[in-house]
């Protein structure tokens, strides 16, 4: 399936992009996150980031479809 | 009683106004104003400015979701919320929050669970300078003395 990624704060700057397609077998947010971080060396943890799909929080064992848009919050600092 | 009630929810690269977006409603007896500053230190280091940036379709939706949770529960008849992104330095107001209510207490209260949520919820990020030029990430988990 083809997946959107977009990045924000500092996983944007870890990744070096903006945002950025794959294309994937079947992946769920928690082996998604996991090659991303290792194949880039992220440094927040799994336990440190929030998934958003399709511009919605949502739960770590929310199922992905192609097409679907991904981002991994990091902790947030608003306010 | 309803618990609907006009509210609106803005990230903005301007200045924060100094008013509310719209004039009180004639129910309201109390309204309460936040303003989060940028201050001139974090953990102990001196912050010369910060940059907020968002993802800003979700912030969107987040922040207005935050202010109807806080209309409902306070029975506030209005809530806004402007938050500022871009570079900011310090003495700069960040965000502003306005709650009205029949009474003060539920404008106080409902003032306070906003801005509460907005820091806890809303997808901004800060990055800080500091004097002596480095920047960072900061995340609301590190504020483990002096909290969010």
């Amino acid at each position: 399936m083809r997946l959107r990624i977009d990045y924000y704060a500092s996983l944007r700057e870890q990744r070096g992009l903006d945002s950025e397609e794959l294309e994937t077998g079947p992946i769920d947010l928690r082996g998604l996150y996991a090659t991303l971080a290792e194949r880039h060396g992220f440094g927040l943890r799994e336990t440190q980031v929030r998934p958003a799909v399709n511009h919605a929080f949502c739960a770590w064992d929310r199922g992905l479809a192609d097409g679907d848009r991904v981002v991994f919050l990091p902790p947030v600092a608003g306010g | 009683m309803s618990t609907v009630a006009p509210l609106s929810f803005r990230l903005t690269m301007e200045p924060l106004p100094a008013s509310p977006p719209s004039s009180a409603p004639a129910r309201a007896g109390a309204m309460v104003t936040f303003e989060g500053l940028v201050r001139d230190h974090n953990q102990g280091r001196p912050v010369v400015g910060l940059d907020y940036s968002a993802y800003l379709r979700l912030a969107q939706s987040e922040g207005e979701r935050i202010l109807q949770e806080a209309i409902a529960r306070f029975t506030l008849v209005r809530a806004d919320c402007v938050h500022r992104l871009g570079p900011l330095v310090v003495g700069d107001v960040a965000v502003k929050v306005w709650s009205f209510a029949e009474h003060r207490r539920e404008a106080f209260a409902g003032c306070a669970y906003i801005i509460d949520q907005v820091k806890a919820r809303v997808p901004i990020w800060k990055r800080e300078t500091y004097l002596d030029g480095e920047q960072r990430w900061v995340a609301c988990h590190d504020h483990e003395v002096s909290g969010c």
